[in-house]
């Protein structure tokens, strides 16, 4: 194609698929850079390897000790961590879309806080294991979303409404969360806590296989939906008029996100800002218009294993769980948003 | 002309043309704007709808083009009910040019004329020759050739409009419909964007569709006219026979003379002196209280259409 941002590649037998040069590259880009991040990560640690010792021991020429520290402890933490930020990104960059606003991301308009007040009635009120916790983070982000796209439809979501409602979500959410917390004995409120700061720490393959299994049905699912939901970008009527179902793929687009989220959360807890600021920075690098949904998983997977390193190393003996990194980042990242969008005139 | 009787005509007439509604209720939720409304669009022509602010005319153009689906009756299309034809089918015979529409940041001209490929298009023929010479094509046809690489945001509000149109023709369908395709123009990007829409309809032949507020711009672009009142149909026809003063009057309650278009020959509606008109008022006391009330009324009504919809 001609156009700055476009080309095509076509096969034989009237195969084409469309891409963009510039996005290409910043996908290959952040793979790079998250696998370089994660074998720095996987090396760092109370017993140091080096990054050639890490891949050589990837790739099973190891000692055992190495094979011990890498396989068992720091691999599947690391695989949880960008399965957790491309997740988060990915429904963020969905909901983002959909409302035609930065701030209509998950961990904005009340997903977040529906998971944990899921997580910790499980911890509070039941005292329930690990699993189970992982199952109320689930149900409470479904739970959430559905009543999110209740109250915010009316003849169609429209990105306002959807901002709006789910702040007021996200304000009514949290005040249960305290009030669980009120409710909780000492043991149960120490976990809450815990689980509510967003963390890595001690994340093996238990929680590694079923957050794999979602992404490995959902990831493909949104991607597939990438074009209609770049034609609801120009307003309900034009994706109409264009042949897009426009209420179908909205709702479907939306429960595979809220699906995301809620399996990321479940896995690590609610960790913040990930979804807000992800899909914006990956649209920043590829200059491309529409969702740029494959750029923001890899950029939300990058972020988030560079936010683990930094809390893990940055801060000396102090090992910090990585929801307070992304906490501080993104917090400042969301003000300058803010800011830059009251400059252009959209709040 | 004014409109006949058909009752009792087929929904399939042979003959028949390819876009018209069938006895038609259209409602937003409980407030109801057009009753048991029929109308046929006349193949390869230029239809334009005229009628005074919330009489229905945008509605109709909605229901025409599937996005309101009508409460009783049908919309047909090729003499079947629209609603239930797959949406993409749809869409490659039948395109809309809808009054909101938004440009995504930092889209280029080039891509966003693409996008009207998408009803032609699937996952793994994402992007064929032809697409590419359609899209070329449009971009000719509506003059925004060489604008191609530039940003959407960074056009006039006339480029822009053109780039819309262009759109919509990428699109290929041979029914056309355009909501309100000059509001926010200045006088000469109307005109522009109107014989833009001429020529389309002249070389392309393609059946056109469109909801006009300026009735002189109507009576001189058109080749049929549908007059609106109150959710119905007062008169349709060739606007050389629609447009009198009588009618102007009776859909608009507005006094005029109508005369010939100096450059066209056409109708040209010309108001009539403030003071003629103040001098009727005062004769018909009783009629123009109940004009404006009416007014009014309409005037809420369209409040309360807009406020539901997405901002422009």
């Amino acid at each position: 194609m001609i156009t700055r941002t476009s080309k095509a590649l076509r096969a034989p037998g009237g195969l084409s698929v469309r891409y963009q040069p510039r996005a290409t590259g910043a996908v290959l880009l952040l793979i790079a850079v998250t696998a370089a991040v994660g074998i720095v990560l996987i090396g760092s640690g109370d017993y140091p390897i080096s990054p050639a010792e890490v891949v050589a021991t990837l790739m099973g020429d190891g000692t055992m000790a190495q094979e011990f520290v890498v396989q068992d402890l720091r691999l599947p933490r690391v695989l949880v961590a960008i399965l957790v930020g491309a997740a988060l990104a990915l429904g963020g960059a969905v909901f983002q879309s959909i409302s035609r606003n930065p701030l209509g991301s998950p961990d904005v308009i009340g997903f977040g806080q529906g998971s944990a007040v899921g997580a910790l009635t499980v911890i509070v009120l039941f005292h329930g294991g690990q699993s189970a916790v992982a199952a109320g983070a689930v149900v409470g982000g479904l739970v959430t979303g559905v009543l999110i796209y209740l109250l915010a439809w009316k003849r169609g979501v429209h990105g306002f409404r959807l901002v709006l409602v789910g702040i007021g979500a996200a304000a009514m959410l949290t005040a249960v969360v305290h009030y669980l917390i009120t409710k909780a004995d000492l043991v149960d409120a120490t976990r809450a806590v815990l689980w509510m700061t967003g963390s890595l720490d001690g994340r093996d393959w238990t929680q590694f296989w079923p957050l794999l299994a979602m992404c490995a049905v959902l990831v493909p699912l949104v991607l597939a939906f990438g074009r209609p939901l770049r034609m609801l970008e120009m307003g309900d009527d034009s994706a109409y008029a264009l042949g897009v179902r426009v209420e179908r793929v909205r709702l479907t687009l939306m429960c595979a996100a809220v699906l995301l989220v809620s399996a990321a959360t479940a896995a690590a807890g609610p960790i913040v800002f990930v979804s807000l600021s992800a899909p914006q920075l990956a649209r920043r690098l590829t200059r491309a218009p529409g969702p740029n949904l494959a750029a923001s998983a890899c950029m939300g997977a990058a972020l988030l294993l560079a936010a683990d390193w930094t809390a893990s190393n940055a801060f000396g003996d102090t090992e910090l769980p990585v929801g307070v990194v992304t906490g501080v980042v993104g917090g400042v990242y969301l003000l300058a948003l803010l800011v830059t969008e009251r400059k252009a005139g959209r709040i | 002309m004014e409109r006949q009787q058909r009752t009792d005509r087929p929904a399939t007439a042979p003959g028949g043309q390819r876009l018209s509604a069938d006895a038609v209720t259209l409602a937003y939720e409980q407030r109801v704007i057009a009753r048991d409304l029929s109308v046929e669009i006349p193949d390869h022509s230029f239809t334009v709808i005229v009628g005074p602010n919330a009489c229905g005319k945008s509605t109709l153009l909605r229901a025409l083009s599937r996005m309101l689906k009508p409460t009783e009756g049908r919309v047909l299309l090729d003499g079947q009910a629209i609603h239930s034809l797959p949406a993409k089918k749809v869409a490659k015979t039948l395109g809309l040019l809808p009054q909101s529409s938004i440009a995504p940041d930092g889209i280029t001209v080039a891509d966003l004329v693409a996008r009207g490929r998408y009803p032609h298009q699937s996952l793994l023929r994402q992007w064929s020759p032809e697409d590419e010479a359609i899209v070329q094509e449009s971009m000719a046809a509506t003059g925004v050739a060489e604008l191609g690489e530039r940003y959407v945001d960074e056009l006039s509000g006339g480029q822009r409009q053109r780039v819309w149109i262009a759109m919509a023709l990428a699109q290929q369908t041979p029914l056309l419909l355009l909501d309100e395709p000059t509001t926010y123009l200045d006088i000469q990007h109307q005109i522009d964007v109107l014989d833009l829409c001429a020529e389309l309809h002249e070389t392309q032949g393609r059946t056109l569709v469109a909801v006009l507020h300026d009735l002189n711009h109507a009576a001189r672009y058109a080749t049929h006219l549908i007059a609106v009142r109150d959710g119905e149909i007062v008169a349709e026809g060739p606007p050389s026979e629609v447009v009198t003063a009588e009618l102007v009057e009776r859909v608009f309650g507005l006094r005029c003379q109508v005369i010939a278009d100096p450059e066209t020959g056409t109708p040209l509606v010309v108001p009539a002196a403030r003071q003629a008109r103040a001098a009727g008022r005062a004769k018909a006391a009783a009629a123009p209280e109940a004009l404006r009330k009416q007014g009014a009324r309409a005037a809420s009504a369209a409040g309360a259409g807009r406020g539901s919809r997405p901002p422009a």
